[in-house]
């Protein structure tokens, strides 16, 4: 590895034991998508966890906003390295979604309105550890954000938080999602920073 | 994309009154594809590091890549590769990194660029690539600036109108006998100026997130498939 590069010193850093490696705190919100953002009307907006067996269960957005709903506070964590801590967010939790769902396949690819995949083992997803989220900072989801629905697994890098979720759908298999096709680790996870194969 | 590789800065040219293209010379690079990009490691002599992502102006396979950075006021990393890296210096980069916002000398269809300020550090490596190849895929470029010397590769973008169609709109401050006010980018401005969608271009758009956002949605309103328009947001709000 080479030493040190002449002349720099970094800035007044904000340091944090909530930081993963690699990682620096920014305080507004970047945007990061591959294509344009989709606009998906309320009246049309549909989420549904499909099983191996075909089964379909589905969800419009007042029957979302009938479940449980969490108020979320978390750190978020992107690859291209800026993290954002104690974000508050409100959506509903994957355990309630699952919670009717019978399935032996241990994988899901996340499927969102615009065609992006993304793919999350199910053990990701459950005990408190991902919701469906459509308010953040006390405000509906912008469209650029994901709104009006995302998926939100703060415990991986946010590429596996999919904007725009239309569904989730069991796999056999650990297939790779689209910016998993495209050069990014296959999990994710920010602590251990696996961004790329 | 392996690990860490070491860069020894070859030349810097001043490209913008903020911003300046670096040359570095990246032993086993082994060429990337037109639209990648690297992330670059600083190390304070503290050990501290900070690494940041930068889109890869070149594309021709050699061990050289080209960035061009503009430097952000208040950034950490921005400012000291503007001021004050220098030939000779070392950086490590590693990559080239993503494979979708890339386009590939192989490919025919039509390709509809759109670049705002510095976003055009990887539209310039897939002019450069589709030059280098003699390809005779139709090239359309809408490029926004603030003023005309806020326009990157300059030179390089005028000597090369031959190959490829060029619009520039300023957003600020025109060239001396403009026929057109300073004013942004409008959706009527793209209607006019850009491949209709009834020609099924491929198009990439790249800058502030903002200006992405902007046309990303007057392309998909104007009839382009999303799924033909590719998108890359440079940070920021
Ligand atoms: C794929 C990709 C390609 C890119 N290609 C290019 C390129 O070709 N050319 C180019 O110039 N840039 C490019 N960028 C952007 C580049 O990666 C950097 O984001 C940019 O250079 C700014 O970095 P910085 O360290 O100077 O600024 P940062 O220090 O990251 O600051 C960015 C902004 O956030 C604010 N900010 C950040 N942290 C804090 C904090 N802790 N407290 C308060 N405010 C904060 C700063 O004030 C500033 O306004 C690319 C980005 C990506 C993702």
């Amino acid at each position: 590895m080479a030493g040190f590069t002449r002349g720099f010193s970094g800035r007044q850093r904000e340091e944090s034991p909530e930081l993963p490696p690699g990682q620096f705190l920014t305080h507004d919100f970047p945007v990061l998508s591959a294509g344009p953002t989709p606009r998906v009307d309320l009246d049309e907006w549909e989420f549904s966890i499909n099983t191996e067996t075909g089964e379909k269960h589905s969800w419009d957005w007042a029957a979302l906003q009938a479940l449980a709903i969490d108020d979320v506070s978390t750190d978020i964590h992107c690859v291209t390295r800026w993290s954002k801590l104690g974000t508050s967010w409100r959506g509903v939790s994957l355990d309630t979604l699952f919670a009717e769902v019978e399935t032996s396949y241990d994988y899901t690819m996340a499927h969102s309105y615009g065609g992006y995949t993304t793919n999350v083992p199910l053990d990701d997803l459950l005990d408190g550890k991902a919701w469906i989220a459509f308010e953040f900072d006390g405000e509906p989801l912008d469209p650029e954000h994901g709104g009006p629905a995302r998926l939100l697994i703060p415990h991986l890098y946010f590429w596996k938080s999919a904007k725009w979720i239309r569904s989730i759908e069991m796999t056999a298999d650990d297939d790779p999602g689209f910016w998993e096709q495209n050069g990014y680790h296959i999990y994710g996870d920010p602590w251990q920073e696996q961004r790329y194969w | 994309m392996g690990r860490w590789k070491s860069g020894r800065v070859v030349s810097t040219r001043e490209e913008t009154p903020s911003g300046r293209s670096i040359v570095l010379d990246v032993p086993g690079w082994g060429g990337n594809i037109a639209g990648q990009h690297v992330d670059v490691r600083l190390t304070a002599e503290d050990g501290y590091t900070a690494t940041r992502s930068y889109s890869i102006a070149s594309a021709d396979g050699s061990d050289r890549i080209e960035l061009a950075v503009d430097r952000l006021p208040d950034g950490e990393v921005s400012p000291f590769l503007v001021d004050v890296l220098a030939v000779g210096d070392e950086l490590e980069v590693r990559g080239p990194l993503g494979g979708w916002f890339v386009w590939k000398p192989e490919q025919t269809e039509p390709v509809q660029l759109i670049a705002g300020g510095s976003g055009i550090v990887p539209i310039v490596a897939m002019i450069r690539a589709h030059a280098a190849a003699g390809s005779r895929a139709r090239f359309e470029l809408l490029y926004s600036v603030r003023t005309p010397s806020d326009v990157f590769f300059a030179s390089e973008l005028e000597g090369l109108t031959t190959t490829y169609g060029r619009t520039t709109v300023y957003t600020r401050e025109v060239p001396t006998g403009w026929p057109v006010l300073p004013g942004r980018v409008t959706r009527e401005v793209l209607a006019e100026h850009t491949i209709p969608a009834s020609e099924r271009p491929s198009v990439f758009v790249c800058g502030p997130t903002g200006f992405v956002e902007a046309i990303a949605d007057w392309l998909v309103e104007l009839g382009h498939d999303p799924a033909r328009v590719k998108t890359e947001r440079f940070g920021g709000t």
